[in-house]
């Protein structure tokens, strides 16, 4: 996928404008944050969970080699291999090599972010292997030729009609505009291909070093007969998401499908341990892990450590208002939103990404939903302090910070300023107490008035109360 | 080699020390203990109150569900369910508990015992547990269940016994352990509900490519 991150500005102000994107956008932020606050209302041990995940991931990261040692030991004593893939290049060679290893025409596809962020669909279709994407929102964007703008509802940015063009040109038949008869013809529409399909890829929410088990988490059953039919399931998956036992990956499970989706419980979670065992009927008689790596085990021991602890439940981007207004496809690669602007600069670089940390109001939302308490705007800081020591910010933003700073190190000058500032603005708003133009401003006051200065000054409050 | 490449920098990253004993004792330690976290209170009710939990959060979670008295029913119930709902064939996992069912019944329903195929109208399985914490499921594989029958088929029939309804999915984890002797099934189903989907504009609509209707068969007694 071609990086657009460092297009972002653009990309928002194309995005604030477009008033189908505006109107799809209108329903995630009407369901995912409520559904979420009941969910969470009605267990009220939540918090306590998020805290003993936090420190359970901590844990792990800490003795993540050792973990994944046991993990490989268990895939293998139950039939299957590991393959370790540093780079995003060396998983797309090994997933094709195992594909062609199978002779495959066609492979399945459950929901995995992973996949997308290795670009492994054109590198299939590149060499000859054709990938078919099972869930509903991502078969919908393979028609399409789009890519996901949000982690968990992949076409959140698309309304029905969109669905309906789609289909309809694909699939030749009437157009409706009726979700329940768009999902029957999409689920008519994909059974051959989860017959005849040679491999099955997932991805996994999951991996547990006890059992050599991948878990996935998923509401449709696509991922279910996407690895239970084919000859060969290959799991692609990342190194931070190993837990050591059962115990430990339902404490996650408790709060994996409240934070995403606010339902009490994912509809099919489903373990697979290897393949198909003597005298089963069915299953995969081939099973491959392919974990990828990708940049992860740099954050190992960095101040992006805590990174490592997502859980990719989508809680932050659902809940953080730049996501809410300039939606997934802004942020310009494969995942957006708070978690996305702390991983892209990570995995394509911050000369590409600066703008993503910057891209905050940090208003705290996405540490405080966080499942894992992952301290994202932080994160994003220190994303913010690597592009100004590497000289990357714009000479706009540095000229604007040396000049504060030359304010902000002579305090009288700083408040001769100040109250001069104050004083303008006041005059400008009147009485309405808010003004709708501003010079030098107007990136701001386009799209919303600048509230007036009230009461009095910090320093003056300061000197009356006599401290 | 990507493997070596990988731990070393995850090793440096942690400054492991050269003698890693502490580390390994630790992970050790955690795998065998096999330690429960917190487990909410909702899950740790007594029996009669868990048994109306499991119903309520299966009945939220839009599955169907069917109280029986004693086991002599199963059939009976089955086939005018079948009967009611337009259901004509019927294939069957062949554990021992569908396989003693005497289907002498009015034998208008056609039983099959294999793999589920695509157009396949209906499958009967049993469970192996239910987790009253949401009204969850659980199935593994083996040589008398496939795992088909579970995906495919347009609706789900189970067969649940009351008496093996636990609270937290941790006693489901233990009880696993206890019947395939430490040894993981290849896969482990936990179901909660039929399938759905809202990828299209947030709104649900229950049938994406799973079972459209899951009906559990709740057997008392026993």
């Amino acid at each position: 996928m071609q990086i657009k991150s460092p297009e972002f500005k653009q990309n928002a102000r194309i995005a604030l404008q477009d008033a189908n994107l505006q109107r799809a956008l209108g329903n995630l932020k009407a369901g995912f944050p409520q559904k979420r606050a009941a969910a969470v209302a009605r267990l009220p041990e939540f918090d306590q969970l998020r805290d003993e995940a936090r420190d359970l991931k901590n844990h792990i990261l800490e003795h993540l080699d050792l973990y994944l040692e046991e993990f490989e030991k268990n895939v293998v004593a139950n039939g299957g291999t590991v393959h370790w893939c540093r780079t995003a290049e060396d998983a797309r060679k090994k997933i094709l090599e195992i594909c062609k290893d199978q002779d495959a025409k066609t492979v399945t596809k459950g929901k995995s972010m992973v996949t997308e962020e290795i670009d492994l669909n054109d590198y299939l279709e590149k060499n000859g292997v054709t990938p078919v994407e099972t869930d509903l929102g991502e078969y919908i964007l393979q028609l399409r030729k789009d890519h996901p703008s949000h982690i968990i509802a992949p076409a959140i940015h698309l309304n029905i009609e969109d669905v309906a063009d789609a289909f309809h040109e694909h699939h030749k038949r009437p157009k409706s505009n009726d979700p329940a008869h768009l999902m029957r013809e999409a689920r008519e529409m994909l059974r051959k291909h989860f017959v005849a399909a040679d491999v099955g890829i997932t991805g996994a929410n999951f991996l547990v070093a006890e059992t050599g088990s991948t878990i996935i988490c998923t509401n449709e059953g696509n991922g279910d007969l996407t690895q239970t039919l084919p000859k060969t399931h290959i799991v692609v998956s990342s190194i931070e998401k190993l837990v050591p036992t059962l115990e430990d990956m339902t404490l996650f499970l408790r709060l994996l499908a409240r934070s995403a989706t606010g339902q009490e419980f994912t509809v099919y979670n489903t373990l697979s341990s290897g393949p198909r065992r003597p005298g089963d009927q069915d299953g995969p008689e081939n099973f491959h892990v392919v974990l990828v790596d990708n940049g992860r085990s740099d954050m190992v021991g960095s101040e992006f450590q805590e990174m490592l602890r997502c859980i990719r439940c989508s809680a932050c981007m659902n809940h953080c208002p730049v996501y809410g207004a300039v939606g997934g496809h802004s942020y310009g690669w494969v995942y957006p939103g708070p978690m996305g602007s702390v991983l892209t600069p990570q995995m394509v670089g911050i000369e590409n990404a600066g703008l993503l940390p910057n891209a905050s109001t940090f208003c705290g939302k996405c540490e405080e939903v966080c499942p894992v308490r992952i301290p994202l705007p932080k994160l994003m800081r220190h994303w913010r302090d690597k592009e100004y020591e590497k000289h990357l910010s714009p000479t706009s933003v540095r000229s604007g910070l040396a000049l504060w700073s030359f304010f902000a190190t002579r305090p009288k000058l700083y408040r001769l300023f100040a109250s001069v500032g104050n004083r303008f603005l006041r005059f400008k708003a009147g009485k309405k107490g808010r003004t709708s133009k501003l010079p030098l401003a107007s990136a701001w006051t386009d799209h919303r008035d600048m509230p007036a200065p009230s009461g009095k000054t910090f320093m003056q409050q300061w000197k009356e109360q006599n401290r | 080699m990507s493997k070596a490449d990988i731990f070393n920098r995850i090793r440096g990253g942690l400054h492991v020390p050269s003698d890693d004993s502490a580390r390994r004792a630790a992970v050790k330690a955690r795998l065998d203990a096999r330690q429960r976290n917190l487990i909410p209170q909702r899950a740790q009710l007594p029996e009669n109150e868990r048994l109306r939990l499991f119903i309520d959060m299966a009945d939220e979670a839009a599955a169907e569900l069917i109280e029986l008295h004693s086991a002599a029913e199963l059939v009976g119930t089955i086939e005018n369910w079948a009967q009611e709902n337009g259901i004509a064939h019927l294939v069957t996992a062949s554990d021992e508990q569908i396989k003693s069912l005497d289907w002498s019944g009015n034998g208008t329903l056609v039983l099959e015992e294999r793999v589920a195929q695509v157009g396949d109208e209906a499958s009967l399985t049993s469970a192996f547990c239910g987790i009253a914490e949401t009204g969850t499921l659980m199935l593994y594989s083996g040589q008398e269940s496939p795992t088909t029958l579970n995906f495919l088929p347009d609706t789900h029939l189970v067969v649940l016994r009351a008496s093996t309804i636990v609270g937290p999915y941790e006693d489901a984890w233990q009880m696993l352990r206890q019947a395939t002797d430490g040894s993981m099934p290849r896969t482990v189903n936990l179901i909660t509900g039929p399938s759905r989907s809202a990828d299209i504009e947030q709104k649900l609509q229950m049938g994406a490519h799973g079972p459209r209707r899951l009906v559990i068969f709740l057997l008392h007694g026993e």
